[in-house]
């Protein structure tokens, strides 16, 4: 950790979690802190646990134990009420985009705006969908049904549907995995954009290498449930250790 | 040994799904829209079948019984007889199992593949209570709409009796339904829609509960439908039992 990280602002601040599925210990003394403004990425060999660890983080999953500190709250320890307030606060990219598929594309993304009055601030529903429509670069979707799009609009759509509650923090879980190299490539470019329009910091998860460099200020390695190793992408693929080694070849 | 501890414990899990839903339904903010979508959606969906059975119903059950009828020269009841056993019994049970088939399925199927492409647990992380807006409206829709259901299908099984005996019996209109309302009583009624209000109850629970707690995978989708299916039919009998000793004890039948 260099100095500079003293002065920023921790946003996430996970510590010793731990979490068994019946004798499957997935995390096992995970740490990490993400600070404002900054991309870190977290890479892993598939069934590691890393959507395992974003789920902790907002509660869709309970740690056995540990702390997970999102915005100064603890929150396995937080009410309901509570906790949906910082829900709101963090947006949540999943795998596989999990549009609803009964509605349209701006009744999903109206969803989450009409149960969030507060977020409104003074705009109306329309323009905040259509505006969260075209930083994705998606303004035609409008009355499309998520069948009706391919993939990459998808994911797209739902960035779009994350974004509409101005989060402080957004979580991706593999943002460009199913993609070919040419839309994973708009999808990190438009990460890479919406984190400058909107201020955010991102906690990127992937197994793509690619998509690490480009896009991390920090990177973790997750081996074994713990954060192996944590540095930049230059200082890692420089590593001698074999086990890091094997995630730059 | 192990089946009966799967049966002890699915019990178990149902009954704290329904608590959780009558703890949520009276809870502010109501999804009064969504409601209204479900109530459309149940009745539109199950409409056509549930007009076609009961036609069936009605004919079949007034052929069957017309020759036994005129053996013991009783042809002048017979309006009330099949009229009777269609109100208190066959159109509720009928209708229940009909949409114990359609409904039961497709809210099980919907709602697993929504849990399983994860689009519960993204309602959940925009901070949206699913359960509120997923299954409390599915079960309150399938709750209001399952009467209204059973009185269609009264309706149209009792026509299509009454053309039976028109035909063959030449008994006019209003001779039919005059001896019909003659003999028919509140105690035939009331029982019969407020148990029909109970089988929309557990077809949605049983619904909800199946898709909700669906396990990953495509299968995990077609698993509960099945047993949506199979585990509602089973309550709405158990259900239709408990009535019937409940009426008896009020009506003395
Ligand atoms: N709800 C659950 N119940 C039981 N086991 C689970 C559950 N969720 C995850 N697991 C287990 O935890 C482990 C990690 O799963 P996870 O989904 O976090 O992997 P992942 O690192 O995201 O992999 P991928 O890159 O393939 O998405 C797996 O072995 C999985 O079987
Ligand atoms: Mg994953």
């Amino acid at each position: 950790m260099n100095a500079a990280d003293n002065d920023q602002k921790i946003l996430i601040e996970i510590q010793n979690v731990h979490k068994t599925f019946g004798t499957n210990a997935v995390l096992n003394g995970f740490n990490l802190k993400l600070y404002e403004n900054e991309n870190l990425v977290i890479v892993g060999k598939s069934g590691s646990g890393k959507s395992v660890l974003l789920k902790c983080i907002i509660r869709l999953l309970t740690p056995d134990s540990g702390n997970v500190l999102v915005l100064g709250k603890n929150i396995p320890e937080l009410k309901q009420n509570e906790l949906d307030k910082i829900r709101t606060q963090v947006g949540f990219l999943f795998q596989g985009s999990a549009l609803y598929d009964s509605m349209t594309v701006r009744e999903n993304l109206e969803f989450p705006l009409r149960r969030h009055p507060e977020k409104l601030i003074g705009h109306d529903v329309d323009t905040l969908v259509k505006e969260s429509l075209q930083s994705v670069g998606l303004e035609h979707t409008i009355d499309l049904l998520p069948e009706e799009l391919s993939g990459g609009m998808k994911r797209r759509v739902a960035l779009a549907r994350t974004l509409i509650l101005r989060p402080k923090i957004i979580l991706y879980d593999e943002p460009t995995s199913g993609l070919d190299p040419i839309t994973a490539k708009e999808i990190i470019q438009l990460i890479l954009d919406i984190q400058k329009k909107y201020d955010t910091a991102s906690l990127i998860i992937t197994h793509d290498m690619d998509t690490a460099r480009v896009i991390s200020n920090r990177m973790i390695i997750l081996i074994e449930g713990r954060d192996y190793a944590t540095g930049t992408y230059e200082k890692l693929s420089k590593s001698e250790d074999p086990k890091i080694k094997a995630f730059f070849k | 040994m192990n089946g009966l501890r799967t049966y002890f414990l699915e019990t178990g899990q149902l009954s704290l799904f329904a608590f959780r839903y009558f703890k949520e339904v009276f809870k502010m903010p109501f999804e009064t829209k969504e409601l209204l979508r479900q109530c459309f959606l149940i009745g539109n969906k199950s409409l056509f079948l549930v007009i076609v059975t009961g036609f069936i119903m009605g004919l079949v059950l007034t052929l069957q019984t017309r020759p036994t009828m005129m053996d013991f020269g009783a042809e002048a009841y017979m309006p009330s007889m099949v009229g009777i056993a269609i109100i208190r019994e066959i159109g509720p049970v009928i209708t229940a199992l009909i949409c114990a088939g359609k409904i039961g399925s497709s809210i099980g199927a919907e709602l697993g593949s929504m849990k399983v492409t994860e689009q519960i647990d993204a309602m959940e992380v925009s901070g949206t209570n699913p359960f509120k807006y997923l299954v409390v409206t599915r079960i309150s829709a399938a709750t209001l709409m399952l009467p209204v259901l059973v009185i269609f299908a009264d309706a149209i099984a009792l026509l299509g009796s009454f053309l039976v005996e028109n035909v063959k019996g030449h008994v006019s209109f209003q001779l039919y339904f005059g001896v019909l309302f003659e003999h028919l009583e509140f105690s035939d009624l009331n029982p019969s829609v407020i148990k029909s209000f109970f089988f929309g109850f557990v077809i949605g629970l049983v619904g909800c509960y199946k898709g909700y707690n669906s396990k990953k995978g495509t299968s995990g989708v077609g698993l509960a439908a099945n047993s949506a299916v199979v585990m509602a039919s089973m309550l709405v009998f158990i259900v239709d039992f408990i009535a019937v000793l409940i009426s008896d004890i009020f009506y003395n039948l």
